[in-house]
């Protein structure tokens, strides 16, 4: 169950994102060290102002005290400075962690940042390798299998139990490839059709590479604080309403259930602590690593019935225009994947959509946004229920 | 490199062993009689540490599979297909099945171990169709 704490206590002050897709020109501790101090001076604060710093490491410069060489970087010696691993779920676990530091009164404000270059700073062997590593070194990894792979086998399992069919798993990278199509950022923004998944290159059957999300560069950060002290910053402050945790196994060969996952608690747990039901949702904010991934989270987290994430998605309802919009800033499979960091431009782009600066893709009345992580093979999951302030 | 190889701990020794001379071994829990794959010290269903060493039936079932088109690294050729098996005694464990047409794979078919050697000192159970199981050609 969730470590409860956000439950309308906590609000996002300010946020940043650094350029993303295919980013030479900075190492990964610097795009850390930029979208930091970009955040900051979204939330109008100066670094004095800040005293928590909660960062992920990257795989393409690992750095075994990764906060503390974030802080030195810039001269900054805050009070709270810790470096969280659960892998994709990092972003939103280090989010309620921020929010739980605050509350035992070990910092007022806290910045969560994150940023990693597998796209220039690592060759594509480089980046399968440490990829597939999560593999059990004994009881999996020697066989052989990528990451796609270990999705495929979600996938299969669903095709089976569901007569889901690859089609269908399609149609969400046809849905967030429309929605990238409007962001002028997004790494991938021509439009796809569902012929074109289907006709893409074969990785791991039934997954082909436009199933797949992208490989890329580029970093992202939000400064949280408590409620009572957001009131004064340039922006409105989003709410954060509800948070919860679930977590299955770590190894995909352990798991008990290959096509519900722990979404289902980690979903139920969030719902309950902001009082809203998946029919409250204005925005979908979910986890699209790979399409099976994003589909498996739609049934689990309530939006559909249990086997019907294929007809949902098929139905356009998550595309531009539809009444269930979701990943509108293009997700991990059209606007970027740099990794770990990868689930906080879920959040950025929900800021974003609150703000109401989405231009092209702007939603109209944006209250509530849910948005998940997860690290591992659908492992270990991590919900958040943001809403706008009036 | 090199495909990637176990280094058996003292724990699990003894299923590389038995691998090596052709034997699937799984752990039974001596307190609650559930069977533990991976080797562990502890049994995942209550915790207990008696847990003894037994043959197993080498039958199963693929639970879920794929064909990988492109390989982990330059020390596999694709395709290959990695499965997950459901073992007879119940656990479930990952594994290639070999020799297979990746056209003749379903989940819920049959499947029998073999034992394939991954480097001089490490012998890794693989799996291979058995359609006699199925109530089919059980070929040559």
């Amino acid at each position: 169950m969730s470590v409860s704490g956000l439950g309308g206590e906590f609000a996002l002050i300010g946020m940043s994102e650094s350029a993303v897709g295919i980013v030479p020109d900075k190492s990964p501790r610097e795009l850390c060290v930029q979208v930091t101090l970009d955040a900051i001076q979204d939330a109008g604060l100066t670094l004095g102002e800040v005293d928590g710093l909660i960062t992920c490491n990257a795989f393409a410069e690992p750095i075994m005290y990764h906060a503390e060489a974030v802080a030195e970087y810039i001269g900054w010696q805050p009070r709270h400075c810790v470096t969280v691993n659960t892998g994709g779920g990092t972003t939103f676990m280090a989010l309620n962690m921020a929010a739980a530091a605050i509350q035992a009164g070990m910092a007022d404000t806290i910045v969560v940042a994150m940023a990693d270059s597998l796209r220039s700073f690592m060759s594509r062997e480089q980046a399968m390798v440490v990829q597939s590593s999560s593999g059990h070194p004994h009881y999996e990894q020697p066989y052989g299998p990528t990451v796609p792979a270990y999705y495929a086998l979600i996938a299969r399992a669903h095709m089976d139990q569901f007569g889901t069919t690859e089609a269908q798993f399609a149609e969400a990278a046809v849905s967030c490839r429309a929605w990238a199509s409007q962001h002028p950022k997004a790494q991938k923004r021509d439009p796809i059709s569902v012929e074109d998944v289907m006709n893409s290159r074969a990785i791991a059957d039934p997954l082909k590479v436009l199933d797949c999300s992208l490989v890329s560069d580029g970093g992202a950060a939000v400064v949280i604080t408590r409620k009572d002290r957001a009131k004064n910053g340039p922006h409105k402050p989003v709410t954060l309403l509800g948070y919860g945790e679930g977590h299955a196994y770590e190894h995909i060969s352990q798991a008990k259930n290959l096509t519900t996952s722990a979404a289902a608690q980690s979903g139920r747990a969030a719902y309950t602590e902001a009082g809203l039901t998946p029919d409250d949702i204005d925005l979908l904010q979910l986890y699209d690593c790979f399409t099976p991934a994003l589909l498996i989270q739609i049934e689990d987290l309530g939006f559909c019935d249990k086997g019907e994430g294929g007809a949902w998605l098929a139905s356009g309802i998550s595309r531009p225009g539809g009444s269930k919009p979701m990943n509108t800033h293009g997700g991990m499979l059209s606007y970027c994947h740099p990794g770990n960091p990868g689930a906080m431009f879920g959040l950025t782009e929900a800021m974003i959509q609150m703000r109401g600066n989405a231009g092209e893709r702007q939603l109209p009345n944006m209250r509530t946004a849910l948005c998940h992580a997860q690290g591992g093979i659908m492992s270990s999951h991590a919900t958040i229920i943001l809403g706008a302030e009036d | 490199m090199a495909k990637p190889v176990p280094r058996p701990t003292p724990t699990e020794q003894p299923f590389y062993d038995a691998c090596a001379a052709g034997k699937l071994v799984l752990q039974r829990c001596q307190h609650c009689g559930h069977v533990v794959f991976y080797p562990r010290t502890h049994c995942d269903a209550c915790q207990s540490d008696q847990l003894a060493w037994e043959d197993a039936s080498g039958a199963g079932t693929i639970a879920s599979y794929t064909v990988v088109r492109r390989a982990v690294s330059a020390d596999f050729e694709a395709p290959y297909v990695i499965a997950l098996i459901d073992l007879a005694e119940g656990p479930r464990m990952m594994s290639q099945i070999i020799d297979a047409d990746p056209d003749a794979l379903a989940v819920g078919l049959s499947v029998k171990v073999d034992f394939a050697a991954w480097s001089e000192d490490i012998t890794l159970p693989v799996f291979r169709l058995h359609p006699a199981l199925d109530g089919g050609d059980a070929g040559p």
